[in-house]
């Protein structure tokens, strides 16, 4: 019985946040990483991508709702989220066309194309504050517990709760779903294999007849689904709000480094690794231990490692040991 | 008879004050306000507040020498120290004010008073500014720095009062990590401990993050029978009850000021039983305060009463000092605030002038029930609110 309690307030405040945490961030990841590896450029302006396809999404569900449409206990963002993806797709060609093109025809230096994209990203910024404005925006419906605290207790007994949420869910099957779906597309269709051996050697590429410009579309197609839907999913789980999503920035690039840069494996395990390391590390273990020491031993601190005031710099460090040790990152990417 | 008085009055104070220096037909006021940064949509109404004394007093025609005063608004940020200074400097050098209401955040206000203030010996009467670090027990100010808000000490002993009063021995704290926050949650922590309170955790979040599962993980697992959030409730703060809720970590909260807002709606009866506090005027004041603002801005919004007052006791101070110089006046401000005398609402600063004229003595009220305590700071009243079906409802005041 203690033994269960332990397990089940790990699991409530540690175990279940920090999956749905690290689904957002290795979804978020995954757009930086396949930006890098195909392109060759850190892309500065993933976050406010992020907050432009959030945006769409959120409009559109306005609009649905206004409308009477609504797929629930399913929140109406999934069904907007085609629409939004499809929109920001039309955004990164656009800016694609105008202004990176330019800097991809002169083979200009990663580093320029990198200040090219802090330049992108303002203006996205900019673009996202005027249209939706600064505050927070929230837009989740349908039912928000698959099984909270109250009823959890009251259903099995036990002194300790555990809320599962409807976005939790949504946020790791969606993941899943997609990851699933990428790596199917890059190992077994002819495009995605094209834009495996365009990021691999690109003169090799275009001798073997292998259109740059084709895979330039798709790899955007691919970014705008990825980022649109880890901006959702991280709307819908906690709250959109501009500022959050370009803060967001960090620990997804974070997440692509530990990985490493360009390999998408490593962006989903990077993206865990933060989430788990700065969770777990912070937690306060004094509950945990209190219910499975015997009980001369229970502890009368928190039993905190480190305060959650430095949860930054724990996925900060993780960063600086790896690129000490592994250059390249845990998964073999490419070298910065 | 009230004309032969007044004239009378005239006549005494215009031979008593010949001789007194700094006398003058003009007097500058400095409104050192944050127009740019985090909380300019409240200092576009404090702004108008202060001048709103000002134009009270130039219509009344009886301060000083009959000296028209002028303001002149200066930008503090709120957050940039370095500009703040340079807006102060310029005000006393370029525009030579003879007192300053401002500033309004607590960062700025002690860099700007400590650098520029106090070494070109000007008065400072800030009506926002609330860190308890700001209490200059030991004349650290040389008597120059004045607020009309209370100090957050204040607040914390409010706070230990309210949740000591419905039996709540345990709590967790979390703070915002800024000199609000942190000064905030250091004042409430010695309050309470002394008052036998059990405080579990006392740990800062930082705004704008990602994520809050870890802090509230870490809250959740400290416990106690209520969490106190000293945030803002736009940003972190409100994520975090958020994700207390999700979690089910705690089901009531302790609000304070920052954290009392509409915003708080959003989470319903959720929060029901939460309880918290933020100063206030009490309601009788509010409302004649509103009823003599006529809409020319939001009287009811945060500081914008103490923002009136600011202004009126600078110019009371001076008209009882009978000088401008703030080195003459500095000494009054304490004088006039408080008792004994006449008292002396919002609205009434020309009856105010003209007792000091005749040598009286006044208890200035003002708009927010000012009451100067220790190093001149407002002892302040504060509004009691328990949350009901998603709105704060006023318990008492205290």
């Amino acid at each position: 019985m203690e033994f269960l309690h332990a397990v089940i307030v790990l699991s409530n405040f540690v175990i279940i946040p920090a999956i749905t945490y690290g689904s957002q961030l290795a979804l978020g990841a995954l757009g930086v990483t396949l930006v890098y590896g195909i392109l060759r450029f850190s892309n500065f302006a993933h976050g406010d991508t992020m907050a432009f396809g959030t945006m769409v999404a959120i409009l559109f569900t306005w609009w649905f709702q206004s409308i009477g449409v609504s797929i629930a206990p399913l929140p109406t963002a999934l069904l907007a989220l085609p629409i939004a993806i499809v929109l920001t797709a039309l955004l990164l060609l656009g800016t694609d066309r105008v202004v990176l093109r330019f800097y991809r025809k002169q083979k200009s230096a990663p580093v320029i194309l990198l200040i090219v994209s802090l330049g992108i990203m303002f203006v996205y910024n900019g673009l996202v504050r005027f249209i939706i404005g600064v505050g927070d925006q929230r837009f989740s419906d349908g039912s928000r517990f698959i099984i909270s605290a109250r009823d959890f207790k009251k259903l099995t007994g036990l002194d300790e709760g555990l809320a599962i949420k409807t976005t939790q869910v949504i946020t790791v099957i969606t993941a899943v779903v997609v990851v699933a779906l990428l790596f199917w597309f890059l190992n077994r269709t002819r495009t995605g294999k094209s834009m495996r051996a365009f990021s691999d050697n690109e003169d090799l590429a275009l001798l073997s007849g292998i259109n740059p410009e084709r895979v330039v579309f798709y790899t955007w197609l691919i970014v705008a689904a990825l980022a649109t839907i880890a901006g959702t999913l991280y709307g819908l789980d906690k709250s959109f709000k501009p500022f959050v999503y370009f803060q967001l920035l960090l620990p997804i690039f974070a997440a692509a480094i530990v990985g490493g840069l360009g390999n998408p494996l490593g962006a989903i395990a990077g993206g865990f690794l933060i989430a788990f390391s700065e969770v777990f590390i912070t937690y306060a273990w004094k509950k945990v231990l209190t219910y499975t020491l015997p009980e001369q031993f229970a502890p009368s601190g928190l039993m905190q490692l480190l305060a959650t005031e430095y949860k930054f710099a724990v996925s900060f460090a993780i960063l600086l040991v790896v690129l000490l040790f592994k250059p390249t990152g845990l998964f073999k990417g490419k070298s910065l | 008879m009230k004309k032969l008085l007044i004239g009378t009055a005239l006549a005494t104070s215009v031979a008593a004050t010949a001789f007194a220096g700094g006398h003058a037909k003009e007097v500058t006021i400095g409104v050192f306000l944050g127009f740019t940064g985090p909380i300019e949509s409240m200092v576009a109404e404090m702004g108008p507040g202060a001048e709103f004394a000002i134009s009270e007093v130039n219509d009344s025609g009886a301060l000083l020498d009959s000296a028209k005063v002028k303001a002149v608004r200066a930008d503090t940020t709120c957050i940039d120290s370095g500009a703040a200074q340079a807006a102060i400097e310029r005000l006393i050098t370029a525009d030579g004010v003879d007192g300053v209401v401002g500033g309004d955040c607590s960062g700025v206000t002690g860099a700007a008073l400590m650098n520029v203030a106090l070494p070109n010996g000007m008065v400072m009467v800030s009506p926002s500014a609330t860190s308890p670090g700001l209490s200059h027990n030991n004349n650290e100010d040389k008597g120059l720095f004045f607020r009309t808000a209370p100090s957050d000490a204040r607040q914390g002993v409010v706070m230990t009062e309210v949740l000591m009063d419905q039996g709540i021995k345990s709590v967790a704290v979390t703070y915002t990590n800024n000199d609000y926050g942190k000064g905030l949650a250091d004042a409430f922590q010695s309050a309470y401990e002394a008052a036998g309170g059990t405080i579990t955790i006392n740990a800062p979040h930082e705004e704008g993050k990602a994520d809050y599962s870890s802090e509230v993980a870490a809250l959740a697992a400290a416990g106690g029978d209520r969490l106190v959030v000293a945030g803002y409730v736009d940003q972190g703060g409100g994520a975090i009850i958020q994700a207390s809720l999700d979690s089910g970590a705690f089901d009531t909260f302790h609000f304070p000021d920052g954290m009392i807002s509409d915003t708080l709606s959003k989470f319903g009866s959720d929060i029901d039983g939460s309880t918290g506090q933020h100063p206030a005027p009490s309601t009788e004041l509010a409302e004649s305060f509103t009823a003599l603002v006529g809409g020319a801005f939001n009287a009811t919004s945060p500081f914008v009463p103490e923002s009136y007052d600011a202004a009126a006791l600078i110019m009371l101070a001076m008209q009882s000092a009978d000088s401008k110089d703030p080195a003459d006046y500095k000494d009054h401000i304490m004088k006039v605030a408080n008792a004994p005398g006449t008292k002396i609402g919002a609205g009434e600063l020309a009856k105010g002038l003209e007792i000091l004229r005749g040598g009286g003595d006044i208890d200035y009220v003002g708009a927010s029930g000012v009451e100067l305590i220790g190093p001149g700071e407002a002892s302040g009243t504060y509004r009691e609110v328990v949350m009901k079906g998603g709105k704060d409802t006023t318990v008492a005041f205290r």
